[in-house]
């Protein structure tokens, strides 16, 4: 039976992890505006460059449009980019974006495909390297400042190993941010490029010129493409990742105020009831003189 | 607006410049280039260099290093890996 000064020690250490909670929450508050800002900022470039990718796409056809939008022909190698965040406590946060990445990767397995895996953040590495630690070519841990030239070098593994012909087919997986309360995991293919037929055409059915020819400007293109739509999944994990802890860190308050009054009620209880057993005792004993 | 430019130059950080213009310059790998009102469709990588937006007195001139512009009836973006301002009212144009 817990003594009275056992309760009021845990009551304390409650109220000491509420403050914790509540202190993160209030700072991944202030960290999801700056992150939601830049990754609606980042936005405008990716879908400007997707259409004039699209654009550039529909003249480029057959057999000479460059392996990187129409893919090397098979699909018996693939690449998979996991990308999560570096730290923890933010809910289910990560383990959703690396459970969508296992479900992908036993399908393939199950094909009888080859998968190999580049990590991005440390907790999708952890997670990952239980089952599939020999798949895991290369890891990357997220840096303080997201912007190109952190992102340039993942896109260069991924193109080395395109190069190589070690990777036919590459997925990226991370999570999408949708609005401060949902973050939706998404699996996007990088290579072959994903062309969106829906663009409009903007030429309005003129001819275009390209300096240089059409397709030198969609082989520097594309490369760069790959970069940007990497940059671009990171900022909006980078936002996910703080709204979905910043829900988190509210729980936890939240949960860690009701057991405070639970606590705290128990307390007094048991408060009283000692208080009234001394009362029955020394009155007891009064009657017995 | 119908006899002004339509230009957005972008960065993957953020917007610089959206708006309504006179004339852009911009230098494309191939030689620098002015952008007018109702040009043709044209599409060109960018070398490192100047662009310079030019409306009305005004001038803005930004820094530019790999990217590059697409030129349609909406008017020209630039998608520029890096852009800087050099700063605002350069100079007059006469």
């Amino acid at each position: 039976m817990a003594s009275l000064k056992d309760m009021r020690n845990q009551i304390g250490s409650v109220k000491a992890t509420q403050k914790i909670t509540k202190a993160m929450q209030m700072v991944a508050a202030a960290k999801l505006k700056r992150a939601q800002d830049a990754a609606e900022n980042a936005r405008p470039y990716a879908a400007r460059m997707a259409s004039v990718i699209a654009n550039l796409a529909k003249g480029v056809g057959g057999d000479d449009a460059p392996k990187l939008l129409a893919g090397t022909g098979s699909t018996h190698n693939h690449l998979i980019v996991v990308s999560t965040a570096d730290r923890g406590l933010c809910g289910g946060f990560n383990t959703q974006i690396a459970r969508a990445a296992r479900e992908h990767i036993s399908a393939l397995l199950a094909e009888g495909k080859n998968v190999r895996i580049i990590t991005i953040g440390r907790k999708g590495y952890d997670q990952l390297k239980r089952q599939y630690a020999d798949k895991i070519v290369q890891s990357f841990e997220l840096a303080k400042v997201l912007n190109l030239d952190y992102a340039q070098p993942i896109a260069d593994a991924i193109l080395k190993e395109y190069e190589d012909g070690r990777a036919d087919v590459v997925t990226l997986f991370f999570s999408q941010f949708k609005s401060v309360i949902s973050q939706v995991p998404t699996a996007k293919p990088l290579i072959p490029a994903q062309v969106d037929e829906t663009v409009a055409d903007a030429s309005g059915g003129a001819v275009y010129t390209y300096e240089p020819s059409e397709e030198d400007i969609l082989e520097t293109l594309l490369p760069r493409n790959l970069t940007v739509q990497i940059l671009s999944s990171l900022l909006e994990n980078n936002a996910g990742f703080y709204a979905a802890q910043m829900s988190a860190m509210d729980n936890a308050t939240r949960n860690a105020g009701e057991m405070i009054n639970a606590l705290t009620l128990k307390y007094n209880r048991k408060r009283q009831a000692q208080i009234t057993t001394e009362l029955i005792e020394i009155i007891a004993g009064a009657e017995a003189l | 607006m119908a006899d002004k430019l339509h230009v957005s130059l972008v960065t993957p950080e953020k917007e610089l410049y959206s708006g309504y213009v006179d004339q852009v310059i911009a230098p494309g790998s191939e030689g620098e280039f002015g952008v007018l009102v109702n040009h043709a469709p044209f599409m060109t990588t960018l070398a490192e260099g100047t662009v310079t937006i030019i409306d009305g007195a005004k001038t803005i001139q930004y820094q530019v290093r790999g990217g590059f512009a697409d030129v349609n009836a909406e008017g020209i973006t630039i998608l520029a890996e890096h852009a800087s301002e050099y700063g605002e009212d350069v100079g007059t144009v006469h």
